[in-house]
């Protein structure tokens, strides 16, 4: 067979796009669909207001394998003033889920701190139930250096 | 892997009705399961899935870990001390073991 060097330019970069195309859908990154999923199973079909809930993240997240974030919730933590838990979601991992976080009365104040990992720059997302059923959301765009997943 | 040592950090003696800061840190490589070896092959997800705080049997606070939890979980949070009594921390991980410590504090 003869095959002129035209020929295998053209199939080599083919290959080569092809390579490029197969690695980007091997890891199945969590949508935004299946985020949305998660926020409406977690609001129970209620849609979730803003205010109350603050979510601190940083802007820049140099490692994506530590990244800090808190929540915090403006309550009284009595009563029907109570916050239930608070869900950390992050749009753009392999898997949105990153952690929930349960109160009581006897947590005193509504809020935590904790370390996350992110894939790449993505948004953070935080919602808390309250124990009337209200739900909050607070969101942050979180730009990733080096991302946090794999290895 | 050497077993996880939990560190708990809280002051030693509160006035009633205080709000204390807690902080928590556990040794946990926390596996992903997204990783691969050196031959291709994904290590296993093994990461601590559940933390709990309790004061005198009652629950303050708790956390359901995803994977994406750094290494090395790291929480601070609060708890409203009425009465002298004492803190249990427990981890579980993914392997059934739970790891867990108690600390003491004072209410003057």
């Amino acid at each position: 067979m003869n095959i002129s060097r035209r020929q295998v330019l053209a199939l080599s970069a083919g290959a080569a796009v092809f390579a490029i195309a197969g690695s980007n859908t091997a890891p199945a990154f969590a949508n935004v669909e299946e985020t949305e999923k998660r926020i409406a199973e977690f609001a129970g079909g209620k849609t979730p207001e803003t205010g109350k809930l603050t979510l601190t993240a940083p802007e820049i997240a140099e490692n994506g394998n530590t990244v800090p974030i808190s929540v915090e919730v403006e309550s009284a933590m009595s009563g029907d003033d109570l916050v239930e838990s608070v869900m950390i979601l992050a749009d753009g991992n392999p898997n949105p889920d990153v952690a929930t976080f349960n109160f009581t009365e006897a947590s005193g104040v509504a809020a935590a701190t904790t370390r996350m990992r992110l894939a790449k720059t993505q948004n953070v997302l935080a919602l808390a139930r309250m124990k009337d059923g209200t739900v909050y959301m607070d969101k942050k765009e979180v730009k990733v250096t080096i991302g946090g997943c794999g290895g | 892997m050497a077993t996880p040592k939990p560190r708990v950090k809280l002051p030693k003696s509160a006035s009633a009705g205080e709000v204390i800061t807690i902080k928590t840190l556990i040794s946990h490589d926390m596996e992903s399961g997204q990783r691969k070896d050196k031959q291709g092959n994904t290590i296993p997800r093994k990461i601590i899935n559940k933390f709990t705080c309790e004061f005198n049997g009652q629950p303050v606070f708790s956390c359901d870990m995803e994977p994406a939890i750094s290494a090395n979980p790291y929480f601070q949070f609060s708890a409203k001390v009425n009465e002298s009594g004492t803190f249990k921390f427990s981890w579980v991980d993914d392997d059934g073991s739970v790891y867990s410590t108690e600390e003491k504090i004072e209410v003057k």
